[in-house]
């Protein structure tokens, strides 16, 4: 994939003066380092069992939610699958309460109830964080539902895996967001393996955005190793879907630079190491850097300053992490049901316990 | 009080709560234009307009997972499976989705959801429409589960359904949908969830059950007498959350059980309510607890077949035989 050189990010405010575009960039690289220096720490907590279960990590796809959700506004929505921990961050969650989560932790942003797959929060619209492959499409679509059934001027961001749109799941939703013209923008993001599964071993389209003509539905291709061409394309689809004409499909193409999991080696049985550093050249981050510097926004010493304050950020959230409790065991039976036991009848086993 | 059928308590619910509450509104297929295909939803589309009556594709995980995400985000969705037979279809939205959504999130989003459609056997529509999945539903922690018998409860639990702020399957006898009899109009006649009712009193043994197999232990119940047995009939009417006090007390004032449901044995209602007994009122038996259910097989498509694997007021009764050692 030849790496286009955007312009420099459209300018937020339709006005559009300089000074406004310079912070967009300058708020969007920084964002970016968080996710990987965060991350990087999460890996490093893994490995020494701080961290249990699951935990897919997002290096090397940062420029897709970073770029996407810097095109929405106040109010929006945004759901994704199990590689979650940069879109929480992008929505502006608390750090420290998505380490703590990791962690199990009774201060996580899911009260230890959720982990690395299923982060939360209400306060910043940002609905999770669901662990079955195509199964929060519906959810999504469901949102938008919502946003129309209110009239509400909101849109709603979906994110998915590449593996994800050969699902019923993907089809069902497309067609009925596309039939009620909803206010939805689904972005699927192609690293190119479902699992160890190469994309073009496992559909018969290699093209993903050709599957929303199946649907009279508008798509488009994007750059996901360069934020600006995320926010543009995003942009885009966000202000159509917000004035009332329905839904884009955008598929991004980028690359992880880990393993499907924590417990899947960056290279070995389904690419090799030479596969993933040649895709390494290719850095959104070291790229995104390089051109701001090149442009005058954002100088070298500038970089290393930020790099050090979300390492400090990560680190930070880390401790809290580890100095949080524990949740208590009486949290067990908690928020099962929105109401509490009746006379043990809920809970089919509490008189046993 | 009125006297309407089944199908009417169920439409009359519908009605009040929407109208009581903007944000409920009813999706499934043939819901709308078709007023539904058992004409449970007849009328609703002309009252309550496209937006609040939806007649969706014919695609059930879609809409259901519709419904559970503007669940999660304030609307108060009824999604109707034409049966539950479809459903299965969409239980991925349904166990991964609505059920958990509140504990996974620590308690953030709640999902005041409810799911409804006909359940059981008809008449000879052979295996893939012949099914009880109650006892499927209930497996699943976050889920509540009602399953009316008569045309009252069937309006008192679908309005306490809608309120609810849980997810709630209400099963509806397909069989029951003609079935007539006294109905309150009170707006505000609400069942709540998680409390069983004696159908009726009894001395020497009880039937417990739920759902179209209420019909079949009374009428089992009606025949006993006249061989000098009083049966006590006890309708559970909601799975989950399950009356277990009013169980515990039927099998202390009877102290012989027979259970009766209409799905099949094996993880059935009837199993959890045995071990149940068996667990906290072992002392009061005089007897095994003894089930009728579905026989372990497909429904067969062929009459005689068909009634021969449908639990019958005949094997009631010989099982309640059975526990009074007759």
């Amino acid at each position: 994939m030849a790496k286009k050189k955007a312009d420099p990010m459209p300018a937020a405010q339709p006005s559009g003066d300089a000074s406004a575009q310079r912070d967009d960039n300058r708020e969007m690289l920084r964002s970016m380092l968080l996710q990987r220096r965060f991350e990087e720490r999460t890996a490093e907590a893994y490995a020494i069992g701080k961290i249990g279960g699951f935990c897919h990590l997002y290096i090397g796809q940062e420029a897709v939610a970073t770029g996407a959700i810097h095109a929405l506004q106040q109010g929006d929505y945004v759901m994704t699958a199990y590689r979650e921990h940069a879109h929480a961050l992008q929505c502006g969650m608390d750090p420290g309460s998505i380490m703590a989560e990791l962690y199990g932790k009774a201060t996580g942003c899911s009260k230890g109830k959720g982990g690395s797959m299923h982060m939360f929060s209400a306060e910043r619209n940002y609905l999770g964080g669901h662990g079955i492959v195509g199964g929060q499409i519906p959810l999504a679509l469901g949102v938008a539902w919502k946003i129309k059934y209110r009239g509400e001027q909101r849109v709603m961001q979906v994110y998915m895996g590449e593996a994800a749109v050969n699902q019923g799941a993907f089809h069902e939703s497309l067609n009925m967001a596309a039939l009620w013209k909803l206010p939805l923008v689904l972005i699927v993001e192609n690293n190119r393996f479902g699992m160890g599964t190469a994309w073009e071993r496992a559909s018969s389209l290699y093209d993903i955005a050709q599957k929303a003509s199946a649907y009279a539905m508008p798509s488009a291709v994007a750059d996901g190793m360069d934020p600006l061409d995320m926010y543009r394309v995003t942009k885009e689809a966000a202000d159509r879907a917000r004035s009332g004409e329905g839904p884009t499909l955008i598929e991004a193409r980028t690359y992880r630079f880990v393993g499907h999991s924590m417990s899947d080696p960056v290279s070995g049985v389904y690419r090799t190491k030479e596969d993933v550093e040649r895709e390494k050249l290719k850095d959104p981050i070291r790229i995104y850097a390089d051109f701001l510097a090149k442009q005058g926004i954002l100088s070298q010493e500038e970089l290393e300053k930020m790099d050090a304050e979300v390492r400090e950020i990560s680190e930070k959230a880390a401790q809290f992490a580890e100095d949080s409790p524990d949740p208590e065991v009486g949290e067990l039976y908690k928020d099962v049901y929105a109401q509490e036991d009746v006379n043990g009848r809920l809970y089919f086993d509490m008189r046993n316990r | 009080m009125a006297v309407i059928t089944y199908r009417e308590a169920l439409n009359q619910a519908l009605a009040e709560e929407m109208e009581r509450d903007p944000d409920v509104f009813l999706m499934g297929e043939e819901v709308g234009v078709y007023n539904g295909a058992y004409k449970v939803s007849k009328g609703l589309l002309d009252r309550f307009g496209e937006m609040r009556v939806v007649d969706t594709p014919i695609t059930e995980l879609g809409f259901t997972g519709l419904g559970v995400g503007a669940a999660m985000t304030g609307l108060r969705p009824v999604i109707e499976f034409m049966t539950y037979n479809f459903s299965l279809l969409a239980l991925d939205q349904v166990v991964h989705s609505a059920a958990k959504l509140l504990s996974m999130s620590g308690g953030q989003f709640k999902i005041p959801i409810t799911f409804r459609g006909p359940t059981g056997a008809a008449l000879q529509l052979a295996a893939q429409h012949s099914q009880a999945l109650e006892a499927m539903y209930a497996h699943f922690p976050g889920m509540k589960i009602v399953v009316p018998g008569t045309p009252a409860d069937a309006k008192g639990l679908l309005k306490a359904a809608i309120r609810d702020d849980d997810p709630v399957a209400v099963f509806e006898g397909e069989m029951l949908y003609n079935l007539k009899g006294e109905v309150p109009e009170d707006d505000d006649f609400v069942i709540p969830l998680g409390v069983a009712e004696v159908k009726r009193e009894g001395r020497d043994v009880s039937i417990i059950t739920h759902g179209k197999m209420v019909h079949v232990a009374l009428q089992a119940a009606a025949q006993l007498e006249k061989d000098g047995v009083s049966a006590e009939v006890l309708d559970l009417r909601s799975l989950r959350p399950l009356d277990v006090d009013a169980i515990l007390a039927t099998v202390a004032k009877t102290n012989r059980v027979v259970l009766v449901e209409e799905g099949w044995a094996f993880g059935g209602i009837t199993a959890t309510v045995a071990a149940l007994i068996q667990e906290e009122a072992f002392d009061h038996l005089d007897a095994p607890i003894l089930r009728v259910t579905q026989a372990d097989v497909p429904m067969p498509y062929a009459k005689g077949l068909e009634k021969a694997a449908k639990p019958s007021v005949e094997l009631v009764v010989e099982k309640v035989n059975r526990v009074l050692y007759r």
